[in-house]
């Protein structure tokens, strides 16, 4: 019976060898270096990888379909502004804190507004995702300039800035907020209807036709869900900062891709899960803070992480081809 | 007497993986100008051997010899050179790529500076494409041919090099009966050059038309050689299966129920025109023709994944429209489609999950999916439809053909159909999971599931329906009972040939 399951948990580790990645960074940063192994850095971890791994859950969804969305950065930009801006309008003069909710609404409805436009273009006219969300990816973000007049907002009311430092307990709401979801949207994707469709879509998306699968709606659900965590992430990164800039969320979908692509999801779609995703997450998070502990400059941050991406991914074909050679006579 | 000096002979073979013994001291030759079949149901080792033939595989142990020269074969390209070439089932072609330079990839005449030397590619290819009677010409790309024409550039192929030995793999498989014929014709040609050919197919006519000797595996292992002049198909199946396949004709039923299913004048522009036909409930409905006639047009139409220009579709008497599967699997129509890996299975995903797929919606417990009513339904089809697996997580990719094909059928049994359309019902599948599959379909019949077969096999249509449509160029020529149909008649209406000019 320990053999069982023993065997379980090495099939596992096999199929998501980012956890055993990030046990091999967590001992070695704590070895290294005095400050890592420090319960106030743990939440900083927490609160920066936050924003990246909200978007990551959204972003799994929709490479398991065996699509894309690179337009999430500037989704990130524009949800920031909306609701930096909004909440300080003359109409929510009166609201006091109140102007908060009608300006995040907003924000997030955007985001969702985005993502269902990203997927119904995708569903009526059979582009690739890819070229949609990317011609979304520059348009949007022009659209945050003209918006913002190239200008950055600041968030007049504290209470919105105060929200981004906020705890729950011992930890940053950010953190509690990032690991909610997390839970939320790896039961969407293990336990409901749903998530089954969405395995089934990207796995064989003619099969799933013929399952009688309205595929179509159910992509363009995925690209909202990934729509309202980018905005979703706008909003907690711009009260983190008291402020939104129109340049936030640069490069975001590049980092959300590859900490999704390290947890094991398939470009091609049909396999991943948020365990990895939230492992890939982790990985960035841990390497980056403990790098920068040990005073790595950033540039050269940017070329180790580079390289630990393909060594890692290389290592799960490594790892899983040889798994499908066992079985295949 | 001196024996000729085989092309290819391999020696107590042994191939293992880890876990399993693919080929277990396995002795095989091809003498020149011999077409020696080798036959043996999925996972009995032929695609094992076949690859440690082509140098895809090394051996653990055993010997290869050519023409009694021991060789080792480390890749394809290098048992190309030394003249074993394999025509893969599964096309391996670029299709955005000329015909000429798929001939000669890997090896393309250069000129200095490694430009191609194109002139010479095109004179080279096309000369070989006119010895194989090709219509079409080397610089044709290779998306504009027809499946047929394709096979014939891997072919090609492996007439570049003086090949010694040219092992075709199920290379029948998506060609119709004209494109055989062609096909044959090329192989008797390089028999008649002195080429040894190792044939492999799971089409038992084609074997006794095209081959000398026929060669049978059984769980890795070597079974036995005989003559096809003096054997039949009976002794071969029983060596490939250890017992014997009843294809006899299906005893007609006399009782069916209701009309569960009526299709009166169905068009669709070019594809099928004034279709008219019903299916009884307890009726198998065979549906025979050649590839291209219509058949799995019509069976898409009824499954909601074309729109019909005219005609209407009556379900126990009540007018329908199928708009999309959606609708289809509402009104109680299921299809099977022809090609499993592509249209019918997530190959990724576990055994379970595949057999629940269409009705998942129904399986909840608040907002989850229910394991236990999911693993119900699948232990359920699994015992009734025999399906072998170590469990329920295996990846349906993982399992054989035959039973790939049950957990498709079962998918759509557990969706309680009043019609089943079955396409290609055993396309791929080795002979003992073939009857398996018939026996299964003459069992859903006798149980009330109006059934349509839709199959290019004749015996298959033959053994299996209790009537028989035939359909040439997109419209039905005829329709026999059980009774009346014989494969003299049947050739004849799907050729195009009308009843009432045969008569």
């Amino acid at each position: 019976m320990a053999d069982t399951s023993k065997n379980a948990f090495a099939t596992w580790l096999m199929r998501n060898p980012i956890w055993g990645f990030i046990v091999i960074i967590f001992v070695f940063f704590s070895v290294s270096n005095e400050y890592f192994f420090d319960l106030q850095n743990f939440r900083n971890i927490l609160v920066q990888t936050s924003t990246i791994g909200l978007i990551a859950l959204g972003m799994t969804l929709v490479m398991i379909n065996g699509n894309i969305d690179l337009s999430v950065g500037a989704v990130v930009a524009l949800a920031a502004s909306l609701a930096v801006d909004l909440q300080s309008w003359g109409v929510f003069a009166t609201w006091g804190n109140w102007a908060i909710l009608p300006a995040v609404a907003t924000a997030l409805a955007a985001g969702i507004a985005l993502g269902a436009l990203n997927g119904f273009i995708v569903w009526k006219t059979g582009v690739d995702a890819f070229i949609v969300t990317l011609g979304a990816m520059i348009g949007v973000r022009g659209l945050v300039f003209i918006y913002t007049r190239e200008e950055s907002f600041f968030a007049s009311n504290f209470a919105y800035s105060d929200f981004g430092s906020s705890s729950v307990g011992p930890l940053p709401t950010l953190a509690v907020l990032f690991l909610v979801f997390t839970v939320v949207t790896h039961l969407l994707l293990s336990r409901t209807v749903h998530g089954r469709n969405t395995y089934a879509v990207g796995g064989n998306r003619e099969a799933a036709v013929n399952a009688g699968i309205r595929v179509g709606p159910h992509m363009m659900i995925n690209f909202m869900i990934v729509g309202f965590f980018a905005a979703l992430a706008g909003v907690t990164l711009s009260s983190q900062m008291g402020a939104a800039t129109p340049n936030l969320g640069r490069d975001y979908e590049l980092w959300v891709i590859t900490a999704t692509v390290l947890g094991g999801t398939k470009l091609t779609g049909g396999a991943g899960n948020i365990i990895g995703t939230f492992g890939g997450v982790l990985a960035i998070g841990i390497l980056r803070n403990g790098m920068n502990l040990m005073q790595v400059p950033a540039f050269y941050v940017l070329v180790i992480l580079g390289v630990i991406l393909i060594a890692v991914l290389f290592l799960d074909k490594q790892l899983n081809r040889r798994g499908k050679q066992e079985l295949k006579i | 007497m001196m024996a000729p000096i085989p092309a290819l002979r391999l020696e107590g073979i042994v191939k293992t993986f880890p876990g399993v013994r693919a080929l277990d001291g396995v002795s095989f030759e091809v003498l020149p100008g011999e077409v020696h079949a080798l036959l043996g149901e999925n996972g009995a080792g032929k695609s094992t051997l076949m690859k440690t033939l082509a140098g895809m595989h090394q051996p653990n142990e055993g010997r290869i010899f050519i023409e009694e020269n021991e060789v080792v074969m480390r890749t394809p390209l290098e048992a190309k050179a030394k003249g074993v070439v394999l025509i893969h089932q599964e096309l391996s072609l670029a299709e955005e790529m000329s015909a000429a330079e798929n001939i000669y990839l890997g090896e393309l005449p250069t000129k200095s500076f490694g430009r191609v030397d194109w002139k010479t590619l095109y004179a080279k290819a096309g000369e070989i494409l006119k010895r194989l009677n090709c219509k079409f010409g080397p610089q044709t790309r290779v998306s504009d041919l027809s499946i047929a024409n394709k096979q014939m550039v891997e072919i090609a192929r492996a007439l570049t090099v003086n090949a010694k030995a040219v092992i075709f793999d199920e290379p029948t498989a998506s060609l119709t009966d004209a494109e055989k014929v062609v096909l044959f014709d090329i192989i008797r040609d390089l028999k008649a050059r002195g080429v040894g050919i190792v044939y492999i197919s799971h089409r038992m006519e084609e074997i006794f038309t095209i081959s000398d000797r026929i060669s049978v595996l059984r769980d890795g292992t070597y079974r036995g050689t005989l003559v096809t002049a003096e054997t039949s198909e009976d002794e071969v199946t029983q060596l490939m299966i250890g017992r014997s396949l009843d294809l006899s004709r299906n005893e007609a039923q006399v009782e069916f129920g209701d009309v569960a299913l009526e299709v009166r004048g169905l068009s669709c522009g070019s594809l099928y025109r004034d279709i008219t036909f019903n299916v009884r409930s307890g009726e198998v409905v065979g549906f025979y023709g050649l590839v291209g006639a219509g058949r799995t047009e019509i069976a898409e139409t009824l499954f909601g994944l074309r729109t019909p220009s005219a005609g209407t579709i009556l379900l126990e008497g009540k007018e329908v429209r199928i708009s999309s599967p959606v609708d289809a699997i509402a009104n109680g129509i299921s299809l099977v489609p022809e090609s499993r890996k592509e249209q019918g299975l997530v190959l990724g995903m576990n055994c379970r999950d595949n057999i629940t797929l269409p009705q998942v919606d129904d399986l909840t417990a608040g907002p989850f999916v229910s394991d236990g009513a999911e693993l119900a339904i699948f232990e359920q089809y699994r015992d009734r439809l025999e399906i072998k697996t170590p469990s329920w997580r295996q990846a349906v990719g993982n399992l054989s053909g035959g039973n790939q094909q049950k957990i498709v059928i079962g998918k759509w049994l557990a969706m309680r159909p009043n019609v089943l359309i079955v396409d290609e019902p055993t396309r791929g599948i080795d002979v003992g999971s073939k009857a398996e599959i018939h026996n299964l379909i003459r069992e859903l019949a006798r149980s009330g599931y109006a059934v349509i077969v839709i199959s290019s096999e004749m015996p298959e249509v033959l053994h299996v329906s209790d009537r028989v449509i035939a359909m040439y160029s997109g419209e039905i020529i005829r329709e026999f009972t059980a009774a009346e149909v014989t494969e003299d008649n049947l050739v004849q209406a799907i050729s195009g040939i009308r009843a009432d000019k045969v008569a």
